[in-house]
């Protein structure tokens, strides 16, 4: 029963690492930019939640309204002012100047707020601790079920989005190829400002699922990231659902390895981690050999 | 007075000259063919107007308004559309997609889902299918009908028979022929069949090493002469354009 504690327990936080990966991977798949900066902005959203819900004396989750739409525009600024010109430039340096980001946010947070700790979870009452029992000893916490919730119901409608509105399907043609969604009349700059205007609103929702769960500081972003990246990896980069796929594996990884040792808890994830990396480099040896079955093209 | 215009334009890749100076019209509801050897700057040429590829010098005049550095989309939007050489379809939507969103961003018009699977029949049983599961000649099918989906003015057509099997041109050019005639829409195409093309077209133009060497109408052009002009047997006779 113990075991199976621990798996459910895994995937519980396996849903809070979905969600704070969604954007990563959401950015990755439409524009192929690795933001070093993702963790940094979470951070940054929650402080401004915690902000929002300090000075006007509001439930978090009414901050999170509110952030909405400032980080969107953020999103849009970001992706116009610093996105855009560094991927003219080549791949690597949107992760050169994404780093620079983090860098400047993270000190510029600690100028302004400091390195106390801060946590939106005496703002949300019971729902920080309460949660349910279940048969053999097992207990789930109500916030990592809402927080599960949150992660499925978020990449669903992502899903739907990108499937069913035309902007979706805009963003999709430009993820595919640029150059020829202009050649459909898309104007791919303005619909990648659009992506990371999205992808930052779902950075802002995990900033305040971070901030309820546990608490932070201006430096929580780069460990943020790092799980983030870990679970675009498992899951497949690019691919929401595998995203998903890809947190849950990393939280029952981290959650079994707690279990053998303390400090199995980052060594569980960081082996899946590598395997997982591993498995990819060889596939995509194989496949550069020769020794998988070439992509099929569309006969004449 | 002429819808398309280039005037002198040249564009590059890198140090390399593709088109020098050509200087081109085609008028409402004609068809130009484009014909030239490999390299020979006709898909440059084809691009640059499209806006795909920028314009090392000259001029490009659509319906009176010069582009100078317009972007593609914008391009798009007064009635410029390219069906570029093999296709580029969104290969992981499906074919309603990629009707779908070249609708939702091209000019309105009569062309729609329903006129456009009017005019090619074979889409109608695909079009949940990805478009990169496709064959060739459906995939052409769908790419000329997701540039239809803009409303084009002006149709640009990069080598829609390459890589397509007889049977499968055959019925690409059969439903592009519907689709064209008594509509007004200007077609350029670029075309290596040059009994097809002296077929179709209205107007021809053979270009060399980036250079117009020979144009006219179709109807005064024979095979021989295009042939000539083609592999530059008449580069030094002057007077190459008729």
């Amino acid at each position: 029963m113990m075991f199976a504690d621990q798996i459910l327990q895994g995937i519980l936080l396996g849903a809070y690492y979905a969600l704070i990966a969604c954007g990563l991977s959401f950015l990755f798949g439409v524009m192929r930019i690795i933001n070093l900066a993702h963790g940094s902005i979470a951070v940054l959203s929650a402080y401004l939640v915690w902000s929002i819900a300090q000075q006007f004396g509001i439930s978090p989750f009414l901050g999170l309204l509110a952030a909405v739409p400032i980080m969107a525009a953020a999103g849009y600024l970001l992706q116009r002012t610093i996105f855009e010109r560094s991927l003219r430039s080549g791949p690597l340096t949107p992760l050169l100047s994404t780093f620079g980001l983090a860098v400047i946010l993270d000190n510029s947070m600690f100028q302004r707020f400091g390195a106390d700790t801060r946590s939106l979870a005496p703002a949300i009452g019971d729902l920080s601790f309460a949660g349910w029992s279940g048969p053999g000893g097992i207990e789930v916490g109500q916030l990592a079920v809402l927080t599960l919730v949150v992660a499925v119901a978020l990449l669903g409608a992502l899903q739907l989005f990108l499937s069913y509105t035309p902007l979706g399907r805009a963003i999709r043609a430009c993820a595919e190829d640029p150059e020829t969604a202009e050649l459909v009349g898309i104007d791919a700059r303005n619909v990648y400002a659009a992506a990371t205007a999205i992808a930052l609103v779902t950075v802002a929702i995990a900033g305040t699922f971070l901030a309820m769960r546990s608490t932070f500081d201006p430096y929580a972003g780069p460990k943020q990231l790092i799980f983030a990246f870990e679970a675009v990896v498992i899951g497949g980069t690019g691919s929401l659902w595998g995203t998903l796929i890809g947190g849950i594996v990393l939280g029952v990884a981290q959650n079994l390895g707690s279990q053998i040792s303390p400090q199995g808890f980052l060594i569980g994830g960081h082996v899946v981690f590598l395997l997982a990396l591993a498995a990819r480099f060889v596939l995509a040896g194989r496949d550069w050999r020769g020794f998988l079955p070439a992509r099929k093209r569309a006969p004449a | 007075m002429s819808l398309l215009a280039v005037e002198n334009l040249s564009a590059r890749h890198g140090l390399l000259q593709a088109v020098s100076e050509v200087s081109l019209a085609a008028s409402e509801g004609e068809i130009l063919a484009l014909v030239g050897a490999n390299g020979a700057g006709k898909t440059t040429l084809l691009r640059t107007i499209a806006g795909s590829h920028r314009a090392a010098g000259g001029r490009i005049i659509f319906d009176g308004t010069e582009l100078g550095t317009m972007r593609a989309n914008r391009r798009v939007r007064l009635g410029i559309a390219l069906v570029p050489e093999g296709r580029r379809l969104f290969g992981g939507m499906t074919v309603e997609e990629n009707l779908k969103v070249a609708g939702a961003n091209g000019r309105p018009g009569r062309w729609t889902i329903e006129t456009v699977l009017d005019a090619f029949p074979l889409l109608k049983p695909l079009m949940r299918r990805r478009a990169g599961e496709l064959s060739g000649g459906q995939q052409q099918a769908t790419a000329i009908g997701r540039a239809l989906m803009t409303n084009p003015r002006v149709l640009l057509l990069d080598e829609v028979s390459l890589g397509l099997s007889p049977v499968a041109v055959q019925a690409v050019y059969e439903s592009l022929h519907s689709v064209i005639e008594g509509r007004g829409t200007t077609i350029v195409l670029v075309e290596q069949d040059l009994s097809r093309v002296l077929r179709i077209a209205t107007r021809v133009a053979c270009m060399l090493e980036g250079r117009i060497v020979l144009e006219g109408k179709a109807a005064d052009m024979t095979r021989e002469r295009v042939t000539e002009a083609y592999f530059g047997l008449r580069r030094g006779a002057g007077g190459a354009h008729a």
